[in-house]
C-alpha cells in the first residue's frame, strides 16, 4: 500500500543503457557516447542519463545559449567592478537592462543596452533553433508534433515580451530585464503603469489556463497514481484497450462530479490548457500600450470594473490613537 | 531486557506500530496544540486600521508588538510652557549680542528656547555645541557652522510649521519642532544623500538600479528616487487617464516601465518611512484615482512639497557651510530630508505627539509667537 503514496518512483531499471536505433551504423556520430546511471535521478525519472542528440540544431541552441547567458553574467560582473564576491552578494538583484527609453528602435550604446540587444538576440536564435529541434526529432522518431506546438506557445509569449510589443510600442526600452528581481520589478512595473492588468481579460483567461493546469495535472497525476496498481499506468494501453483501472479511475469522477475525461482526452485537456496559457497571455500582453493604456478606466467601460460603497480613510472606521491603544 | 513471555507474545503477534504511532502522535500534537492557541491565544496577535470600504481589502495591519509600544523618542521629549509676557519684560536682542531671529521674545522665553535646543539636538555637548567653548559675552560670534545651520533649522521650523500646516497638523495640532528629526542627535538619522550611478560600465537607466542600495530601499527599483522626486520635482504620475493613448517611451515626456520602477521607489519609501502599505493611501486596484484614494493621500502630497520646499530652499543651499565631514560620501552633497527623518517608521511622528503647542515661538515666522493658546 504504501509504496503507492510515495513521492519517489518505485521501480528503477538499471543494467546495460539503452543506446536507441542505429539502422544504419552511422547513426552514433551525433550522440554523446557514454551514457550511465543515477540511482538518485532514478528516484524522480529514468535512472539512464544519456546518450544526448546534439544534431546542428542542438549545437547552435547550446552555442548560442552560451553566448547570451555569458554576455549576461558578464554584464553582471562589470557592473560590480569584476567582485566575484560582490557579484554573488547582489546576484538577486543585478540585471542586463534594455536600452534607456530615448534610444527608442535604435541601435543603442553598448553599456545602455546594446550588450541587451545583442544577448536577446543569441537567445532568441537558441530558442528557435531549440523548437526546431524539437520538430525536426518528433519528424525523425515520426512522432507527432505536439511537443513543439506547445513549445511554440512558449516561444509565443516570449517573443510578444521581447520582440512584437517593444517594436509596437516604438522602444526596445519595453523589453524585459535578464535579471531575478528586476524582471519582478517590471511585471509590478508593466502592471502599474498600464492601469492595472488584472482587468486585462487575456490577462484573465491565461491565469484561468495557468491555475486550470495545475489543477488538471494534480487530477491526472493523482488518478493514475490511484489505479497503477490495476495496470493505469499504462495509459496509452488503456486509451485504446479499457481495462478495469480506466474503468474505476472514469467512475470515480463521474460518480464525484458526473464528468470523466477519458485516458485519452485527459491528455488532450492537459495540452491545451498548458499551450493556452501563453496564448491568451501573449495576446494580453500584445495589446497593453498599443491597443489599451489603462486597463481600469478599460473595465470601467466595458462595466466590469465594480464600484464598493463606503468611506475612504481610516476616520471613517477608527482613529489612529485607539489603533495604537493611546485613545483615553 | 522484556520478560520472556513478552517477547515470545511479541513475536507471535507481529503488528505494525509505526503507522500508527506516526497517525496517533501527530493527532494527539495538533490536539496539544490547538488547545495552547485556544488557552493562551494567538502567539502572534495583531490588529488591522480599515482604510477603506469593504471589499476592497484597504487595511494596514501591524503585530500588536509594534502597534501597542510606545515611540521611545517619545519620553525623552523635552519640553516647557512659555512664559506668557505680560509687557515690560526685556527683550532677547537688548539683552544679547546678534539675536537675528528670535530678538523679538522676552528673555524668560528666549532662554527657554536655547535650553530646549541643547536638549534636543545636543545633549551631550550642551551650549558649546553651536557657542563654541567660549564665555558667554562672547555667544554672540557665528564662528561655528553649527550655529549658523542651526539659525537656519529654527527658521525653517518656523516657515514649516506656518506655510505646511495642512501637513503638520493635518489630524490634529501635532506641529514640529528640531526633535521631531534630531531626537537627541546632533546629525537627524533617516537623512539622505544622491547616490549616483550605483553601477559600473553602465549608462543610462541601467547604472542607476538594481543594486540593493539604502536608497533603494534595498529592493532592485532605481536608486534615485528621491533625488529625482523630492528634490529635482520630477512628475510621479505614470498612468494614462484614458483607456487609449498613443505615445512610445521613445518620445519625451512619455511615461516608460523604467519611470514606473522608479516611482514604485518612491511610494516603497514612504510606506517604509511611515510603516504603513499601499492601501493607506491608495485603492491599489486603481493607484491613480482620486476618487479612490484616502485623506491621507491628500496629507502625502503635501509633504511631498513639504519636503520639495526643505531641500531646495533650507537644506541645500547650506551645502557651502557644513564642513566636509557633514557632506554626502558620494557627491559631496548636503544632507537632505525626506518622510522618514521626521516621521521615523511612524504613521505621525512620535505617533501624533503634540510637539508644538509649548512653544509657539517656533509656530510662526512673524517673530511675534502667539502665546494666547498657552495653558498653564
Amino acid at each position: 500500500m504504501v509504496e503507492y503514496q510515495n513521492i519517489f518512483t518505485q521501480v528503477q531499471i538499471q543494467g546495460p543503457p539503452e543506446m536507441g536505433m542505429d539502422d544504419n551504423g552511422q547513426m552514433m556520430a551525433e550522440r554523446t557516447a557514454n551514457p550511465f546511471f543515477s540511482t538518485l535521478v532514478g528516484w524522480i525519472g529514468n535512472a539512464q542519463i544519456g546518450p544526448l542528440y546534439l544534431g546542428w540544431t542542438g549545437l547552435i541552441s547550446a552555442a548560442t545559449f552560451i553566448l547570451a547567458l555569458n554576455i549576461v553574467g558578464l554584464n553582471m560582473l562589470a557592473q560590480v567592478g569584476w567582485s566575484i564576491p560582490e557579484f554573488l552578494r547582489q546576484g538577486f538583484w543585478l540585471a542586463l537592462e534594455p536600452p534607456s527609453p530615448e534610444y527608442g528602435l535604435s541601435i543603442p550604446p553598448l553599456d545602455d543596452g546594446g550588450w541587451y540587444i545583442i544577448a536577446s538576440f543569441f537567445l532568441l536564435v537558441s530558442v528557435c533553433t531549440w523548437w526546431l529541434r524539437t520538430y525536426l526529432l518528433a519528424q525523425q522518431h515520426k512522432m507527432g508534433k505536439h511537443v513543439a506546438w506547445a513549445f511554440a506557445s512558449a516561444i509565443w509569449l516570449f517573443l510578444v515580451l521581447g520582440l512584437f510589443r517593444p517594436i509596437l510600442m516604438g522602444s526596445w526600452s519595453e523589453g524585459v530585464p535578464y535579471g531575478i528581481f528586476p524582471h519582478l520589478d517590471w511585471t509590478t512595473a508593466f502592471s502599474i503603469r498600464y492601469g492595472n492588468l488584472y482587468y486585462n481579460p487575456f490577462h484573465c483567461l491565461s491565469i484561468v489556463f495557468l491555475y486550470g493546469s495545475v489543477l488538471l495535472f494534480a487530477m491526472h497525476g493523482a488518478t493514475i497514481l490511484a489505479v497503477t496498481r490495476f495496470g493505469g499506468d499504462r495509459e496509452l494501453e488503456q486509451i485504446y484497450d479499457r481495462g478495469t483501472a480506466s474503468e474505476r479511475a472514469a467512475l470515480f469522477w463521474r460518480w464525484t462530479m458526473g464528468f470523466n475525461a477519458t485516458m485519452e482526452g485527459i491528455h488532450r485537456w492537459a495540452w491545451w490548457f498548458a499551450v493556452l496559457t501563453p496564448i491568451t497571455g501573449g495576446i494580453g500582453i500584445l495589446l497593453t500600450g498599443t491597443v489599451v493604456d489603462n486597463w481600469f478606466i478599460w473595465a470601467q467601460e466595458h462595466n466590469f470594473a465594480p464600484m464598493y460603497d463606503g468611506q475612504y480613510g481610516y476616520e471613517a472606521y477608527g482613529s489612529y490613537e485607539a489603533f495604537i491603544g493611546q485613545e483615553d | 531486557m522484556f520478560p520472556t513471555w513478552f517477547d515470545k507474545w511479541n513475536r507471535e503477534n507481529p503488528t505494525d506500530i509505526w503507522g500508527p504511532a506516526f497517525l496517533v502522535g501527530g493527532a494527539m500534537g495538533a490536539v496539544v496544540v490547538a488547545g495552547l492557541i485556544i488557552a493562551w491565544g494567538q502567539p502572534l496577535p495583531g490588529d488591522s486600521l480599515q482604510t477603506g470600504p469593504r471589499g476592497t481589502g484597504m487595511s494596514v495591519p501591524e503585530f500588536d508588538r509594534d502597534r501597542l509600544a510606545p515611540d521611545p523618542s517619545i519620553a525623552d521629549f523635552y519640553t516647557e510652557a512659555p512664559y506668557v509676557p505680560e509687557g515690560g519684560e526685556p527683550l532677547a536682542r537688548d539683552v544679547y549680542q546678534n539675536v537675528q531671529v528670535l530678538g523679538d521674545l522676552t528673555e524668560d522665553n528666549f532662554l527657554r528656547l536655547m535650553n530646549a535646543f541643547s536638549a534636543w539636538v545636543a545633549p551631550d555637548e550642551g551650549c558649546a555645541y553651536c557657542h563654541g567653548d567660549v564665555d558667554l559675552e562672547e555667544y554672540g560670534q557665528d564662528n561655528l557652522y553649527t550655529k549658523v545651520v542651526a539659525r537656519n533649522m529654527i527658521q525653517m521650523t518656523q516657515s514649516i510649521n506656518e506655510g505646511w500646516d495642512g501637513h503638520v497638523n493635518a489630524n490634529k495640532q501635532v506641529g514640529v519642532t528640531c526633535y521631531t528629526c534630531h531626537r537627541g542627535e546632533n546629525v537627524p538619522s533617516d537623512i539622505w544623500f544622491r547616490m549616483g550611478p550605483v553601477n559600473e560600465a553602465t549608462a543610462g537607466w541601467s547604472s542607476i538600479q538594481n543594486r540593493a542600495t539604502s536608497m533603494s530601499q534595498f529592493t532592485s527599483l532605481p536608486s534615485d528616487a528621491l533625488e529625482t522626486y523630492l528634490l529635482n520635482y520630477g512628475r510621479i504620475g505614470v498612468h494614462d487617464l484614458e483607456s487609449r493613448v498613443a505615445g512610445s517611451p521613445a518620445d519625451a515626456g512619455f511615461p516608460s516601465i523604467q519611470d514606473t520602477e522608479r516611482t514604485y521607489a518612491l511610494m516603497n519609501y514612504v510606506a517604509n518611512s511611515l510603516g504603513v502599505n499601499c492601501v493607506f493611501c491608495h485603492n491599489s486596484r486603481a493607484f491613480y484615482d482620486g476618487a479612490e484614494v484616502t485623506p491621507q493621500w491628500g496629507t502625502e502630497s503635501l509633504g511631498i512639497g513639504m519636503v520639495q520646499e526643505i531641500n531646495n530652499d533650507w537644506l541645500v543651499p547650506l551645502r557651502d557651510t557644513y564642513p566636509p565631514e557633514r557632506l554626502g560620501p558620494v557627491h559631496a552633497d548636503a544632507p537632505k530630508a525626506a518622510c522618514k527623518t521626521c516621521h521615523k517608521g511612524y504613521q505621525q511622528p512620535m505617533q501624533g505627539l503634540n510637539v508644538i503647542a509649548d512653544w509657539p515661538e517656533l509656530a510662526t515666522t512673524s517673530g511675534t509667537p502667539d502665546y494666547s493658546g498657552v495653558t498653564e
